[in-house]
């Protein structure tokens, strides 16, 4: 039963879920938004068990005294100081003005995007190692990045002031995105489309099953 | 010196540079601008530097990445302080969401959601504000509403910008009448099939807690029917991709796009396809939709950082290739010796 | 009556005659002021009032749920750049016991529209609709001012749902078609039929990749990315991660699964459980070999960097949904020296994954990892049918170039699946 009840499930919900694409008719109409109200509010109750999880985690790691503990001890203080801050505030705690707002605009948002900036050096660090003429295909990969980086900035135009309008690096670099890029993109999209379909009939089947664990 | 002790000047160093940036934040400092020639000295010891680097690369003194780091770390930020400008040209896909909104007649309801964080806003942003003034100068009535929980903040602090604008000055925009911000709801991709039935039932309230039903300007609207555009903001999932999906291909919802440079590349099919009717990708189609629109902003400001970092990546490729070269060629010599 | 009666009658007579004739004159001149203005009026409302719309039509939305009706009709003649029209408002009345209601407005459209979608009626009455057409503006007083004029009344119509959505007809073939392929395919190799699948270089390395990690003595990291559990890149992840954790308890190796997604941690649990005990090492699993980090895409990048920096794991497989943390997490996993097997069905992330990390699997081979680990004759069946639904795309695309080379643009429009 603990296999078969999911199996169940999967199959009743994933075989809606296609029906109610082609039958407009009620109650077809209906389950669609009956099974996504239903997984909006599993999803919602299931930050609880994240979140409890990570406590527990942490704690024991904080009472162990096992190794990097410190970063633990920050995420339990973290964890609830900005809970209490929130609870306190009421129901209109996300409203501009209230302590947690300030929390979320001056130490989440720098911090987030922080993060992200990173991004840049990493790139710039990335390219430096892998771009390499190694072969006849990293070669032209390596030329096309080189038109396409340059055409996406308003300099490669001006590198190449002599061309006529029509003919300069921009619109090069436009023609790379939209011709052989997208074509790539395509391709790529309707391979990752055909997996998407054999691996949902695959799990709506029953036939894979190692998603819920437990074995064959 | 070891790499501890230059790791820990090195977090001084920035420390102090953003504290003396922050001090002269609060106490009002003017804001330094290079001249021509001090932008040009500039640009020439960055080139200078880069050959040296070559020249090391040459010689077998292979850099590590840190210089990478602080090359792009230059690259981005000094073309700030410089006034240098840049001509921009106008990709066919950005002309054609230019067009397919100045097509609409006054009076038609734009709805735009904004699927983005704070992190991304450095490159929808510019596009969300340039938009909204678009479809204020041509009286259209703007509806917004987000994907992401911080979407309708940033759509409060786009209408913000856009009421602040030369352009719109004098002219008074009634909340309810002119715009509306929907708020948030949750459910991803759900949220736009539900609203393919029903506005209402997604957002019954709008994002300061108003009814659905108390605003004229959204209290007729029962679904997508009655919207004559959609512009979507993009950072990640949900997103484009899948307004394209439920919006455009089963409730033939008008749907333009504003993406991230990352994402764009991926939307382009989509585009070709005829299902988005144009699209700005990263900063550069903010740039060019400022442009286009006459609302120079960040976009058009931040595109010279945007040139000089492509620049400094350029070259670091080409030594790294150098680098790759000169080490197979010298293990091909030290072969033939053997 | 008497004399004297008499004149005071017809004294009283006249005045009364008098009064009357009076009174009419006054009201005649008073209506014929009013006749006066009412001409003036009437001239100038005339003048503004635009053309009616004609030709109204209501018809049941086809393909839908039923509750909504299209109204459409044909522009007013004062429609135009510049005309008189600015927009247009849609009336609704009931039908009850074959009398018409009063009418109430359901809503407006600007000009240069033709229809309107009116998606709030009840199937089981009929409606009927007219039209205005307005001219609307702002007189010198700052006043709105609005001129119309109506359309005729349309003929009754009732809403209904349909069954079928038809132009989805080709989509349903698409799926019949494709279904019949993986099913008849794993058919066949449930009966024991040897079906080819070429080699994946990722899935190839896990062996040594785990290996590596247990010579090291160091930790394998599993990254499944920020997908829910209702994503199948996710669902895919977990396939592998089942796969990956059997591996690693039969060597002894210890796993870390640091997830974004609390479903998805539950999910997780219950899969390498599953593995370790088919290994035959249930008492070797730990419950914090899976633990949830945060939902927030920066935080979780940055705790799993830090983690990766501070624990220097041998082995990391990055496997599900991936947005711009990708190369954030590749490059510090990369800069610890760490062995990197990739695989997202995410196109943006994948130029990056290709960048930094040793092995990658492209788009749909995330999806046949897992049929490609477990070597099961089904899941292969499944592969197969799915590369024979990409011959028939294969084969559509080239016809399609060639007809439309040649302008026939018949065959292309097969495949439409807007309404």
């Amino acid at each position: 039963m603990r296999r078969e009840v999911p199996l169940f499930i999967t199959a009743i919900v994933g075989i809606s879920f296609v029906i109610q694409y082609f039958i407009p008719h009620p109650p077809f109409s209906n389950l669609s938004d009956w099974f996504s109200d239903w997984f909006s509010i599993i999803q919602a109750c299931a930050i609880v068990l994240g979140a409890l999880n990570l406590m527990k985690i942490s704690f024991l790691k904080v009472k162990d005294k096992k190794p990097d503990w410190g970063y633990a001890a920050v995420i339990i203080v973290s964890f609830l100081f900005i809970t209490i801050i929130g609870l306190s505030e009421g129901e209109g705690f996300r409203l501009p003005g209230t302590k947690f707002d300030w929390i979320y605009n001056f130490i989440f948002i720098p911090l987030s995007a922080t993060m992200f900036s990173i991004l840049a050096f990493f790139v710039a660090s990335a390219s430096y190692r892998a771009f390499r003429a190694r072969n006849f295909e990293a070669t032209l990969l390596l030329i096309a990045a080189f038109f396409v980086m340059l055409g996406r900035v308003p300099i490669g135009d001006l590198l190449v002031w002599f061309m006529p309008e029509g003919y300069q690096l921009s619109n090069l670099a436009s023609w790379v995105m939209n011709v052989p890029q997208a074509a790539g993109q395509r391709a790529i999209m309707i391979g990752i489309g055909l997996g998407v379909v054999s691996t949902s009939l695959r799990v709506i089947l029953g036939i894979e099953r190692s998603h819920i664990g437990g074995g064959e | 010196m070891s790499t501890k002790v230059k790791e820990i000047l090195a977090v001084v160093a920035i420390t102090i540079f953003c504290l003396v940036f922050y001090i002269g934040k609060i106490n009002g400092w003017e804001t330094i601008e290079f001249s021509f020639t001090v932008s040009m000295i500039v640009i020439s010891l960055l080139v200078l530097s880069l050959v040296w680097i070559l020249i090391l690369t040459i010689k077998g003194n292979l850099i590590e990445r840190r210089i990478v780091f602080l090359f792009v770390g230059i690259a981005v930020t000094l073309p700030l302080f410089m006034g240098i400008s840049q001509k921009i040209s106008s990709s066919p896909e950005v002309v054609s969401l230019y067009e397919s909104v100045d097509a609409l007649p006054a009076g038609s309801k734009v709805l735009i959601s904004f699927d983005y964080d704070p992190p991304s806003a450095p490159e929808l942003q510019p596009m969300a504000e340039a938009f909204i003034q678009l479809c204020f100068e041509k009286n259209l009535k703007v509806i917004t509403m987000g994907l992401w929980p911080q979407g309708p903040q940033q759509a409060n602090l786009a209408f913000e910008k856009v009421f602040s604008s030369e352009k719109l000055k004098g002219r008074k925009f009634e909340y309810g009448v002119d715009y509306v911000n929907l708020g948030f709801q949750t459910g991803n991709e759900f949220v736009v099939q539900r609203m393919g039935s029903s506005f209402k039932s997604m957002f019954p309230t709008d994002y300061v807690g108003n009814a659905y039903n108390d605003l004229p300007l959204v209290k007729n609207i029962k679904n997508f029917s009655n919207i004559d555009y959609c512009f979507n903001l993009s950072a990640g999932f949900p997103g484009t991709v899948e307004w394209i999906q439920i919006g455009v291909d089963r409730f033939g919802v008008l749907l333009g796009a504003g993406n991230t440079a990352v994402q764009a590349p991926q939307i382009y099919p989509y585009l070709n396809a005829g299902q988005l009717t144009g699209l700005l990708g990263g900063m550069n189609g903010a740039a060019e939709f400022e442009k286009l629109t006459e609302i120079p902003g960040k976009g058009t400001k931040f595109m010279l950082s945007q040139s000089f970092s492509h620049m400094v990546v350029i070259a670091f490729v080409l030594i790294g290739n150098v680098a790759f070269f000169m080490s197979g060629r010298k293990s091909m010599l030290e072969g033939n010796e053997e | 009556m008497g004399l004297k009666q008499l004149r005071i009658f017809k004294y009283f007579s006249f005045i009364i005659f008098s009064l009357i004739i009076i009174n009419s004159t006054f009201v005649i001149a008073q209506d014929g002021a009013d006749s006066t203005a009412l001409e003036v009026v009437d001239s100038l409302t005339l003048e503004l009032q635009p053309q009616p719309a004609t030709n109204i039509t209501a018809k049941d939305t086809p393909n839908d749920e039923g509750g909504s009706i299209i109204v459409s009709w044909n522009l007013s003649a004062d429609d135009y750049a510049g005309g008189k029209v600015t927009q247009y408002k849609v009336f609704r009345a009931m039908l009850t016991d074959g009398k018409v209601g009063e009418f109430e407005q359901v809503g407006e459209n600007t000009a240069g529209a033709e229809s309107f979608q009116d998606g709030n009626v009840d199937n089981d009455f009929q409606y009927v609709y007219k039209v205005q057409a307005i001219n609307s503006f702002y007189d010198e007083n700052a006043e709105l001012k609005e001129f119309f004029s109506e359309s005729k009344i349309s003929k009754p119509v009732s809403s209904s749902p349909q069954w079928f959505k038809m132009y989805t007809i080709n989509t349903l073939i698409g799926v019949v078609l494709l279904c019949f392929f993986i099913i008849f395919y794993i058919n066949q190799a449930s009966k024991g039929k040897k079906l080819f699948i070429r080699k994946l270089a990722g899935m190839e390395a896990v062996h040594e990749a785990v290996g590596r990690a247990t010579e090291m003595g160091r930790k394998i990291f599993y990254v499944s990315g920020l997908g829910d559990m209702d994503n199948m890149q996710t669902i895919a992840s977990m396939t592998i991660l089942g796969r990956v954790s059997e591996l690693a308890a039969e060597y002894d190796t210890y796993l870390d699964v640091p997830v974004c997604r609390s479903l998805v941690m539950v999910t997780a649990k219950e899969v390498v459980k599953g593995a370790y005990s088919k290994a035959g090492r249930p008492d070797s699993f730990q419950e914090d070999q899976v633990h949830y980090v945060t939902d927030d895409q920066f935080g979780y990048a940055a705790a799993v960097d830090g983690m990766f920096v501070r624990e220097k794991p041998a082995t990391i497989f990055f496997m599900g949904q991936f947005f711009a943390e990708s190369l954030i997490l590749a490059e510090t996993g990369n800069s610890i020296g760490a062995i990197q097997i990739a695989g997202t069905a995410m196109p943006s992330q994948l130029p990056f994954f290709v960048a930094a990390c040793d092995y990658t699997l492209i788009g749909e081979e995330l999806f046949a990892a897992s049929s490609y680990l477990s070597k099961e004759p089904k899941l292969l069946g499944s592969l197969k049918g799915q590369d024979i639904g990409k011959g028939v795309i294969l084969v559509a695309l080239i016809i399609g170039v060639i007809l439309e080379t040649f302008n026939i643009w018949n065959f292309s429009s097969l495949f439409s699946v807007i309404d």
